[in-house]
């Protein structure tokens, strides 16, 4: 089971009290975008094999939304953090390196 | 190739069985085929063999990173069903069906095709009414399904509680020539008959790397070598997301787990195949006595074919509630699979942005009883660089187009 901690509450909370919420820091694309740009924003995901920022909320708990780094190859959890963020911050980027030293890095 | 008939059994008896030859050849990968498929699962085997049977094509090499079938073909609960709401959707996998009825044959090779009937039962109104559209849809569409009746489900499966607490029974949509079939067998027998026309089925090779020359694609780099291709066809289902990233495009695919269990065996107690889409959880058993059962999907990306627990543990609940009978029994064996979901939950056939690249992908939970369709399709969209009447709509510009099969067809829940 899946265990994440809410960087809200600080909760320990498994999977049944989180609902997943898909690929993380996804970018609106604007009125002004092309077709193609639009289709990768709504559809077009990562997926990785691998290193991964996912959305989730505390759903049963605090209600609030935040993004975890975690391995899809493993489902090892490297760090979770606010959703206020727009991109990874540098300490998850650093837990992420010491477990993963070959990573490609964030985008 | 030696035929499988009764003659051919009573003399291998009474030669202790040692004359049957090896059911398809291991060759060494050559340098080049005309077309290259990866993934030697249901889809990429059927896409082969009609490739050879319909459009005369057999230089034709089907790559595969661990053993025939060991990805979903060989995880999944094999239901076959056709009852569905969009056209193109009923169109395609109508034509799998009937397929399957005549695949034996065809093959030469028992996949146990048994149209022992599909019920997906009706447990609140709202499902009711979806239902009741559905087989005015499929009578339209020429798919014999029909809504019957909560007297008649009780008659078709005495052992369900219809009067559940909190999901009574009301109603089902039942497809009579629905039902199951071998899913190793469907493998080995397309898998046979590719072989016999000449094509490479090579195990124990991932493709590592995909090459272009002049903005086509002519090569994947595998773990046995480089391999050259005048086409390529990707189906590889949960792994679509990482070969599309090798040719150097993204799909609108996530891969997430699905899971499934089977009970101790015991006396035939279930003759159809039960499904309960609104607690998601579906049943059926198996020649051995077992009771196959599965549920719902994971929410989140995962690699591992290792499912959540209490995925497992909603399903059986659920499957308590409507069947009582089965409360005390004990799960033997449970595992999972990496389903590759769509955005609009119908898969994808399509050419890509790499031309002589097409996919095949996005089956989902519900693709086993797709296989001998797709192949169809597929092997026609490969032949002609052109898709056909079945694999058009659901090509991957649906999505820029906003021309979704909405079929929800694997909502969270498997078929
Ligand atoms: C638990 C479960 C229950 C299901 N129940 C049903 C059901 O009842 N009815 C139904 O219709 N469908 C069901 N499905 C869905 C069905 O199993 C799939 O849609 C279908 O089997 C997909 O077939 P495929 O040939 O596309 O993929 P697969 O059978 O997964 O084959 C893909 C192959 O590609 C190979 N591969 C991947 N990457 C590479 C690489 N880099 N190089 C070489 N080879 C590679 C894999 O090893 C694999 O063998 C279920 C699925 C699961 C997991
Ligand atoms: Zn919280």
């Amino acid at each position: 089971m899946l265990i994440l901690t809410c960087p809200y509450c600080g909760i320990q909370a498994d999977e049944t009290e989180l609902a997943p919420g898909g690929e993380a820091h996804l970018k609106r694309a604007g009125p002004d975008a092309s077709d193609a740009e639009f289709e990768a924003y709504m559809f077009e995901r990562r997926n990785p094999y691998g290193v991964h920022f996912e959305r989730w909320r505390h759903a049963a708990g605090c209600g609030k939304w935040f993004i975890a780094a975690r391995a899809t190859d493993t489902l090892e959890v490297f760090a979770t953090y606010k959703a206020q963020c727009t991109a990874p911050p540098a300490d998850v980027i650093r837990a992420i390196r010491a477990r993963r030293p070959d990573w490609e890095g964030w985008k | 190739m030696k035929r499988y008939n009764a003659l051919a059994i009573l003399r291998e008896g009474l030669r202790l069985h040692r004359g049957w030859p090896r059911a398809w050849a291991s060759p060494e990968p050559k340098s080049e085929y005309d077309v290259v498929i990866v993934g030697a699962g249901g889809h990429g085997l059927a896409t082969a063999y009609y490739l050879g049977r319909n459009h005369g094509i057999t230089n034709v090499a089907v790559l595969e990173k661990g053993w025939l079938g060991g990805g979903n073909t060989g995880r999944n609960t094999t239901i076959i069903r056709s009852n569905y709401l969009q056209d193109p959707s009923a169109a395609i996998y109508e034509k799998a069906r009937a397929l399957y009825e005549t695949m034996s044959r065809d093959l030469n090779l028992n996949v146990m095709f048994s149209p022992r009937g599909v019920m997906m039962l009706a447990q609140t109104e709202h499902e009711k009414r979806g239902y009741l559209r559905t087989a005015e849809a499929n009578a339209l569409q020429g798919v014999e399904t029909e809504f019957i009746s909560p007297a008649r489900v009780k008659e078709l499966v005495p052992m369900i509680n219809i009067e559940g607490p909190r999901y009574p029974v009301l109603g089902a949509l039942w497809q009579a020539r629905g039902g199951t079939a071998r899913h190793d067998a469907v493998a080995w027998g397309y898998a046979r008959a590719c072989s016999d026309m000449g094509m490479h089925i090579i195990q124990q090779c991932e493709v590592i790397g995909i090459e272009h020359r002049g903005g086509r694609v002519s090569a994947v780099n595998t773990t046995r070598g480089r391999i050259g291709c005048g086409k390529l066809a990707l189906i590889v289902a949960g792994h679509s997301g990482r070969l599309a990233e090798m040719a150097g495009f993204r799909l609108p695919i996530e891969s997430v787990a699905l899971q499934a269990m089977v009970s101790e065996p015991i006396k035939p107690m279930l003759d159809v195949v039960v499904m309960a889409n609104t607690v998601h959880g579906y049943i059926s058993q198996s020649d051995k006595g077992e009771l196959v059962i599965g549920g719902g999907a994971d929410g989140y990306n995962n690699y591992t074919q290792r499912g959540s627990f209490h995925h497992i543990e909603e399903t059986v609940r659920a499957l308590c509630e409507t069947f009582p009978a089965i409360g005390r029994l004990r799960m033997m064996r449970q595992w999972g699979g990496i389903v590759d979901m769509t955005g609009d939950r119908s898969p994808i056939l399509s050419k890509t942005p790499l031309p002589g690249c097409y996919v095949n992908c996005g089956w989902g939970t519900g693709g086993f009883k797709a296989i001998p369709g797709s192949g169809w399709a597929m092997a026609e969209l490969v032949a002609n660089d052109a898709p056909g009447p079945l694999a058009a709509p659901f090509s991957l510009s649906r999505f820029r187009e906003g021309r979704f099969i909405d079929e929800s067809v694997a909502a969270g829940v498997a078929h």
